[in-house]
């Protein structure tokens, strides 16, 4: 035993702290508390970790499976709460807890001027327990628990500003789209306990392995492609993804935390985990590769022309999110892994990075009020550049390791693939320079004055800035190795080269647009008027759902359920009961005359009444 | 060697007691005046004690005379506790008209 039940009650107890008495105990409290319990937290995974041989020996390819009790017993099903440690989780935790740290002390800099400090820290750590739920998950309703829990934790700091109505309705939207994709999985659980009878990871994965590939052929794909709606309303794919851009009206470590680094991509680590059920479903793995190519392509787009810093960086994290899935559907479940960590990294610090500078310009976030910021924010202009060179895929960042893996997968799956994608990290490159260049280079169009942020938050920004850099060297994808099925190995060199060219393609493209002849852009956006307005409604997705879906839900609801059948039914009952009571009230009062003779009459008429129908029925012998 | 002549049939003993209960009746129905009301209230109770000692007379059964005394009990109780709500009622209003006490309408 490990105790592996530590690591989640660390953040737990640090929310009911933070959460009881954070309001009356100073935000130096606050502090201690939250980063102490997921720095406990991160210290007792590197533990557990060491003592099961990560760093030294070498991880045992079996999952480390703790038996707590026995959650659920319901005919032959037995759920328990297990929790399981392999390597694919391993993973997981490191980069849960080790970004999580980091970004709880970036927090406490960036959040300290902000009201509601300790309802900030005690959700944050809230999320951490949840999220840590999800990853230590030895089964899929645990895995559920943490899923639906980390959605609320989103809902709840997404709409952390809860006095702007549209920081509530983006809360809103995101719970509410979320449910959609929770509806697929909840579906698909229904039909592994109907099939495999169990919900234990280990036990299904060996029940798919030895069922036959044709015989069970429809059973796999209907349970991928429910887990892929999952999938794709947690970690933002087409048709789905809606949710995370306007996720941003969170504070800006909740966008860099939950909205991007580990939340959104718990959907590529639970199809990560089904992969021994994915690869008997060759169907549903083309689904996740192209409608994953497809988000990425579309989010890029949109980015390009994007002008909130943090709208830019939400739709880049939609299209590398495409990015894993299109690993994933490709069979190279262990590069989309790889990923998952090099864009926690890279993604992460541009986030934070965003946030400090949106710190520095004094809650600016439109792009062309920025500018010039170079000098003014050093630290913050570095690390920034560090994690878009990653995002880019130049050689040796981290972002570059991973995503030509990812590349050369796809194409061996589809080589059409392989040139969509190495078009879209063109693209990725263009637009995330593009922001670099419009806040820190040229002149400063806004009316702060721009000051560099306190050491809490440049330093987890430098940290995560050798991390994005170095993170490339990370044995991770041989360390996975052993968790997934083979993929054929033979690369060839022109792949990669082409991937490169293609993201410095893009960022010289950049630089010729907003650094050397600032006017090409608007000469440019002015020539494809029609497209850039397209592109910079975001296709008209929302709109279209607000038309196609939204309203007439809404509508529906408030003239047929609401005006018909709550008004109309379930208001006319109770109301015309009272109705008809008064009514015949109101008769029967008549009888009530005050009159003594008259109630005398009655009676008497009465009592002849009874007299009569007793002769009449023969009681009266 | 029965008290009563035989010429005197129960019958008509109830035909008396209903004549008595009927005027009673009527009396409760017709009079305005409160006090000549609760007469007949008395007349219809006494109308009723009749009824009973001839039935108990007739069936050579005591229950019949319990009875009627237990009504002349109750009716001695009714008629102190009538006479005085009657004088409150008169105090109050100074009137005895029956139709014009009618508070409780509606």
């Amino acid at each position: 035993m490990h105790q592996l039940w530590l690591i989640p009650v660390f953040p737990l107890a640090g929310f009911a702290i933070n959460g009881l008495i954070g309001r009356k105990s100073g935000k130096n409290v606050v502090n201690a508390v939250a980063i102490g319990s997921v720095l406990l937290s991160f210290l007792w995974v590197l533990k557990a970790l060491s003592a099961m041989g990560m760093f030294g020996a070498g991880m045992p390819e079996e999952a480390h499976v703790e038996r707590y009790f026995t959650w659920i017993q319901s005919g032959t099903l037995n759920v328990g709460f297990d929790f399981a440690v392999d390597r694919l989780s391993a993973v997981m935790l490191l980069v849960v807890t080790g970004i999580g740290l980091l970004i709880h002390v970036y927090a406490t800099g960036y959040m300290a001027h902000e009201g509601g400090y300790y309802r900030f820290f005690s959700y944050l750590n809230l999320f951490m327990f949840f999220m840590l739920i999800l990853v230590l998950a030895a089964n899929y309703l645990i895995l559920f628990i943490g899923w639906e829990g980390v959605g609320l934790c989103s809902y709840l700091l997404i709409g952390f500003y809860f006095d702007k109505q549209f920081a509530a309705d983006a809360g809103k939207k995101a719970f509410i789209v979320n449910r959609v994709g929770d509806f697929g999985y909840s579906l698909a659980i229904f039909l592994i306990v109907i099939n495999f009878g169990s919900l234990d990871f280990g036990k299904v994965f060996e029940a798919a392995k030895a069922m036959p590939v044709d015989q069970g052929a429809g059973i796999f794909t209907a349970i991928c492609l429910l887990f892929f709606v999952g999938a794709a309303g947690k970690s933002a794919q087409i048709p789905l993804y809606v949710w995370l851009p306007d996720a941003m009206a969170g504070p800006t470590p909740v966008s860099a935390l939950i909205h991007a680094a580990t939340m959104v991509t718990a959907g590529v680590y639970m199809i990560a985990r089904s992969s021994s059920l994915f690869v008997h479903a060759p169907i549903a793995m083309d689904v996740v590769a192209i409608v994953g190519l497809a988000t990425a392509v579309m989010a890029a787009t949109i980015g390009l022309v994007q002008n909130d810093i943090k709208k830019v960086f939400a739709y880049s994290t939609v299209s590398q999110l495409g990015f894993m899935f299109l690993a994933l559907g490709s069979g190279a479940f262990a590069a989309g892994m790889f990923h998952v960590v090099t864009h926690a990294f890279f993604k992460a610090l541009l986030f934070l990075g965003a946030g400090s500078v949106i710190h520095a310009v004094g809650g600016e976030q439109d792009l062309r009020k920025m500018g010039g910021l170079r000098s003014k924010i050093p630290i913050t202009f570095w690390t920034i550049v560090c994690a878009a060179l990653a995002i880019s895929g130049v050689p040796f960042t981290s972002g570059a390791a991973s995503k030509d893996e990812i590349l050369i997968a796809a194409f061996h799956h589809a080589p059409w693939m392989y040139w969509v994608g190495v078009i879209t990290a063109g693209m990725t490159a263009f637009y995330v320079f593009r922001s670099v260049f419009m806040a820190f280079f040229g002149t400063y169009r806004g009316k702060a004055h721009p000051h560099e942020s306190p050491l809490t938050m440049t330093g987890p920004l430098m940290i995560l800035a050798v991390l994005s850099l170095a993170g490339g060297f990370l044995p991770i994808p041989h360390f996975l190795e052993p968790m997934f099925p083979k993929v054929l190995e033979e690369s060839e060199k022109w792949l990669e080269y082409t991937a490169v060219a293609s993201g410095l393609l893009g960022i010289s493209l950049a630089y010729l647009f907003y650094v050397a002849r600032p006017s090409l852009a608007d000469a440019a956006s002015k020539h494809f008027n029609g497209l850039h307005k397209l592109l910079y409604h975001k296709y008209y997705v929302d709109e279209a759902y607000d038309a196609t879906v939204v309203e007439p839900i809404v509508q529906g609801s408030r003239s047929v359920l609401w005006k018909g059948f709550d008004i109309g039914i379930i208001d006319g009952i109770v109301n015309g009961i009272g109705h008809r009571a008064m009514n015949i009230g109101g008769t029967l009062r008549r009888l009530q005359s005050g009159n003594i003779r008259s109630y005398a009459a009655w009676v008497v008429l009465g009592s002849i009444a009874v007299i009569l129908a007793m002769g009449l029925t023969g009681s009266i012998r | 060697m029965p008290l009563l002549p035989a010429a005197v049939p129960l019958s008509w003993y109830l035909l008396l007691s209903a004549v008595l209960f009927s005027l009673g009746v009527a009396g409760f129905l017709f009079r305005k005046n409160i006090i000549t009301v609760f007469m007949s209230i008395e007349l219809m109770l006494n109308a009723v004690n009749l009824s009973f000692i001839a039935f108990s007379y007739h069936l050579k059964q005591v229950d019949g005379q319990i009875f009627s005394f237990f009504v002349m009990v109750v009716a001695a109780a009714e008629a102190a506790v009538g006479l005085g709500i009657i004088l409150t009622v008169y105090k109050n209003r100074s009137t005895l008209e029956i139709d014009e006490i009618d508070s409780m309408k509606n």
